[in-house]
């Protein structure tokens, strides 16, 4: 998730925009959840090479979303209301940061069965310690904000 | 319906559907999906922070991905109550064998019960798993500037070389707490 996103918001954020995004957010962690993906023993599975489950779902997803993007800059698709839309490149110098924070994530992915998205949805599905888990993503966030100045990018 | 929808939904149907929140949050809103940046706009809110990394408008450039984790958790609270599976997940035979040589006995719900609560957080296992592994997450996707939906999702959509290389990162570092640490842990 990149949020370096550069589009112009208007200067007071509307509640019915906020809805929509809760309104998405909502039916982001139903499938989510129906499709099991927050499960710790699927992601298990994944790392195990013992279902095709996972690996259904993030290629299927990458198909339409690659599909999708590929329209929206081949016709110049705007925004409902009415922008151009924005589809920046994600940030690329050495890609020191891609592997070692990629893979740093990797490590935590495993041990947590959860990335971002789905550690979200536990913990509306009643596993209340994923609060903590929530709570270190933050802290490691945190950390990474205050090393970023020393860190290879 | 509610019967439908309370099955397991298949990855041919899920996968899809979480492609689409790709060019929905495009065209409604002009924003690129992605998740874990929602960590970062937490701490710009919360703390007021020397780093240059926290400081910037966070109204109005996260707010809207903070309301947006926070729908998550509502679709979760929603797919474990209304629309509850009452039965175990169908793992593969393979997995609940390999599972259990650690010994896990427990397969139901989404996370291994014996593991996943709070009286097992100050134990070697818990700590590491939930706080370090959470610690990890939160670091490692800010750094490598995605995770799955950011990274994997939006950037392989956009063909982005960094997304590409985060990716193969997320799987190597998967592979090696799945294949190296865990016989170790258990």
């Amino acid at each position: 998730m990149t949020t370096e996103s550069t589009t112009t918001e208007a200067p007071v954020l509307r509640a019915t925009g906020m809805l929509m995004y809760l309104a998405m957010g909502i039916v982001f962690g139903i499938i989510l959840t129906k499709s099991e993906v927050i499960s710790w023993f699927r992601i298990q599975e994944m790392f195990r090479f013992q279902s095709f489950h996972m690996y259904g779902v993030i290629g299927s997803a990458v198909l339409v979303g690659a599909v999708s993007t590929l329209l929206i800059k081949r016709f110049d698709v705007k925004t409902l209301s009415g922008d151009p839309i924005e589809i920046n490149d994600k940030p690329y110098q050495r890609g020191y940061n891609q592997w070692f924070g990629g893979t740093t994530f990797g490590l935590g992915w495993a041990l947590t069965g959860a990335c971002p998205g789905p550690l979200y949805a536990l913990l509306g599905g009643g596993v209340s310690v994923i609060a903590v888990v929530l709570f270190c993503a933050a802290l490691g966030a945190l950390a990474y904000g205050y090393l970023k100045p020393s860190l290879p990018h | 319906m509610l019967d439908v929808l309370s099955q397991p939904w298949p990855w041919y149907i899920a996968g899809p559907l979480i492609g689409l929140m790709v060019p929905a949050l495009y065209i409604f809103a002009g924003k690129a999906f992605g998740i874990s940046s929602s960590l970062r706009h937490a701490c710009a809110a919360v703390l007021p922070s020397k780093a240059a990394y926290f400081n910037y408008n966070w109204r109005q450039k996260g707010l809207w991905n903070l309301i947006m984790a926070l729908g998550i958790v509502i679709g979760g609270f929603i797919a474990t109550t209304l629309l509850a599976n009452p039965n175990p997940i169908a793992l593969s035979d393979a997995t609940i064998t390999d599972l259990s040589a650690l010994g896990l006995t427990n397969f139901n719900g989404l996370v291994p019960a014996e593991i996943f609560n709070w009286q097992n957080l100050l134990t070697p296992v818990g700590f590491l798993m939930l706080v370090l592994g959470g610690f990890l997450v939160g670091f490692g996707a800010r750094y490598a500037g995605g995770c799955t939906s950011g990274h994997a999702i939006t950037g392989l959509s956009n063909l982005q070389k960094a997304s590409l290389f985060a990716t193969l990162g997320f799987f190597i570092g998967g592979l090696l707490v799945t294949h190296f640490v865990y016989p170790i842990l258990f």
